[in-house]
């Protein structure tokens, strides 16, 4: 069967897997830590979306949504020049950033949407980094006639002033959060409040694979079209599996919607790039998995940077999107599992793939999916020429000139 | 018996409905805790919940998420806020302390090692905001080993079913939330969750407080009608936050506190 005929969302919850457990959790991690208030909504959220994994209309109003409105599938590419310039194993590049609105995030809002049209929400929220993840709800909330607001750091509003300005045109109230450090972690409590208390007409989708349960599983679900794209694509234009994946992981949906359906491929190998900013020793990162440990945030356990007497720790990277002290709990699990392997790349590699990409291929991309370039630009100049990687391309990255140019001390 | 059970016993002695007063330890440094606590106490409050201070307060409004910026940044932690205690238990023996926080500070301190360090201090019960029962068992398991009673929250939209979940291990009092929100939010509906406040009482047979949305001397009287005991904590942090570096934040909260206490007694 081809790519385009292939079902999208045939798999149901978990299926590959057995995680999360009935309450949410992936070993250790994962889970509902949130206060009561919040309990019956997350249930109600769990039992809707169980119902409508099983519904075949919904799930062919998902399919039809992800072909004509998304554009899916999106390619797998061969990275040719490149891989060439690298000489080393061969990457091929799994182009979400051709997806309407230039990132994975829209697979995830369509599906979260349509769950709330059915749940009879007429309001939507959200919150964002980058702004990627705001964008693709306001698109979604636009097209079904939802009202929408977006929570963002002042800081990151800052800094990402064209979604900004996107989201407002696509009829988007954006709401500046000048709590705590400015950034992702604040507008996902800001969030969290307007929710408990708004639950009774308010949907929160959700951009990541972190938050209290069913959210983890649910955006993953939604997410792992592209590993089940990509796998299909492997097999059909290269005759077989890839050696390995690589995706950057900020909370980690791109990275867990990649590597989900491969998860039971044993010889394929999984790696997760986190921020590293400045370089891990300098403490300006924002690399849990790899410097953070075990804790409790946002309604989950999982890895994070947090300080001696557990407070959350400001994090650093070039990339708002990857810019959180958390990560989704099933990334924790796959590391402490040893299914998944987690490295860091600083600003400065992520700029350098940035450029060579960009030169070389003639795509652009989002600084976030640098991370996983530059870490797969390593990776492949240890493997041997007739060995072949597939590299998650999450967004496109027309966001992130300003940021580029202005590192280049340019002034657009 | 714990200070806890003392206390609403003895409110029930004497037919008065309890006064639990919040206040975020450590605002604006922890040197004027244990001050601003036997304020409270002066103005009538029966027992005193201290906000311990965490950098991502979900479940709270601005006011008290303000109140912990000021107090970590002025240095607060668990374990400072534990010396707060000690420090006001060596002169009120009798007023029960509860610990209201979220759950990364503890689990960093590990949940063993701050059961034993709280009892020692002088806590009397703890209400972890982001711990529900079916993520507190081993937390309670350790806090109970050292008596501390553990608060747990019942909400507007808990099932039966959650309610007794929460009765399992609920102890001390149940914290009744009036209002889907966060603390210092809208106004508490008291008429809408009166029916629920009685099957809560009746299922957990523990003293039932009610808490969010109570800010005034009127609101807290016909709060109190319904309930064994009201919470009012955003409205003290306000004072506090207004009289941030004056002589008279204890004096203020003192005179407030006494205002709620008329009201509930009238």
């Amino acid at each position: 069967m081809t790519a385009n005929s292939e079902p999208y969302l045939s798999a149901s919850l978990g299926d590959q897997t057995g995680f999360p457990d009935a309450n949410g959790h992936f070993g250790p991690y994962g889970g509902r830590f949130v206060a009561e208030t919040l309990m019956g909504p997350l249930l109600e959220l769990e039992a809707a979306y169980h119902k409508y994994m099983g519904d075949e209309s919904f799930l062919n109003e998902l399919d039809e949504d992800l072909r004509h409105y998304v554009g899916r599938p999106s390619p797998l590419y061969h990275a040719r020049r490149w891989s060439q310039e690298i000489g080393g194993a061969q990457i091929y590049l799994k182009r979400e950033d051709l997806n309407h609105t230039g990132a994975h995030k829209v697979n995830n809002t369509v599906g979260q949407a349509l769950l709330a049209k059915r749940m009879g929400k007429p309001r939507v929220i959200a919150e964002t980094g980058a702004g990627q993840h705001g964008v693709a709800t306001a698109t979604v909330a636009a097209r079904l006639g939802m009202s929408c607001r977006v929570y963002m750091g002042a800081d990151d509003i800052q800094r990402q002033s064209i979604n900004v300005f996107r989201m407002k045109l696509l009829g988007a109230e954006v709401e500046a959060v000048n709590s705590g450090s400015r950034t992702l972690k604040d507008a996902l409590n800001e969030a969290m409040r307007d929710w408990v208390a708004n639950v009774d007409d308010t949907f929160y989708i959700i951009g990541t694979v972190a938050g209290p349960h069913p959210y983890p599983a649910m955006v993953r679900d939604f997410q792992s079209v592209i590993g089940r794209e990509a796998r299909m694509q492997c097999l059909d234009q290269v005759g077989r599996l890839p050696d390995a994946l690589v995706a950057c992981v900020g909370g980690g949906s791109n990275a867990i919607g990649l590597f989900y359906p491969f998860i039971n491929d044993e010889e394929v190998e999984m790696i997760g790039v986190e921020a590293g900013g400045e370089g891990i020793l300098s403490g300006l990162h924002a690399a849990p998995l790899s410097a953070g440990r075990p804790g409790v945030l946002h309604g989950n356990r999982t890895y994070l940077m947090q300080d001696e007497s557990g407070q959350i720790e400001a994090t650093h990277s070039i990339s708002a999107g990857l810019d959180y002290p958390g990560v989704g709990p099933e990334h924790a699990w796959l590391k402490d599992s040893g299914r998944a392997q987690y490295e860091t790349v600083t600003d400065d590699e992520a700029l350098e793939a940035f450029a060579r990409v960009t030169l070389l291929e003639g795509i652009m991309p989002a600084l976030e999916s640098s991370h996983a370039l530059a870490y797969a630009q390593k990776l492949a100049q240890s493997m041997a020429q007739d060995k072949f990687l597939v590299v998650n391309l999450s967004g496109r990255g027309d966001k992130d000139i300003q940021t580029v140019a202005a590192l280049n001390k340019i002034t657009l | 018996m714990s200070r806890i059970a003392d206390s609403f016993a003895e409110l029930s002695r004497s037919q008065r409905k309890g006064l639990i007063t919040f206040i975020t330890a450590g605002d604006p440094d922890l040197d004027a805790t244990p001050g601003f606590m036997h304020a409270l106490v002066r103005g009538g409050a029966d027992i005193i919940e201290l906000g311990v201070p965490f950098s991502d307060p979900m479940a709270d409004g601005e006011t008290i998420q303000r109140a912990s910026e000021r107090a970590l940044a002025a240095g607060a932690s668990l374990g400072l806020v534990l010396d707060c205690v000690a420090n006001f238990r060596a002169q009120d023996k009798t007023t029960p302390v509860v610990l209201m926080g979220y759950l990364n500070p503890i689990e960093r301190m590990g949940s063993k090692t701050f059961a034993q360090a709280a009892h020692k201090a002088g806590v009397d019960g703890l209400l972890v905001v982001d711990a529900p029962p079916e993520e507190a068992l081993e937390l309670n398991r350790e806090v109970t080993r050292m008596g501390l009673d553990q608060i747990f929250l019942v909400a507007p939209n808990s099932s039966e079913s959650r309610i007794a979940r929460v009765c399992e291990l609920a102890s001390g009092f149940v914290y009744f939330v009036a209002v889907k929100g966060v603390t210092g939010g809208k106004a508490a509906a008291v008429g809408d969750v009166q029916q629920l406040i009685e099957t809560t009482r009746a299922m957990a047979d523990l003293p039932v407080g009610i808490g969010f949305g109570i800010r005034t001397p009127e609101a807290a009287a016909r709060a109190a009608a319904i309930a064994d005991a009201i919470i009012v904590g955003s409205a003290l942090v306000e004072l506090i936050e207004s009289n941030a570096g004056s002589e008279t934040g204890a004096s203020a909260i003192e005179t407030f506190t006494a205002s709620l206490r008329e009201a509930i007694d009238a």
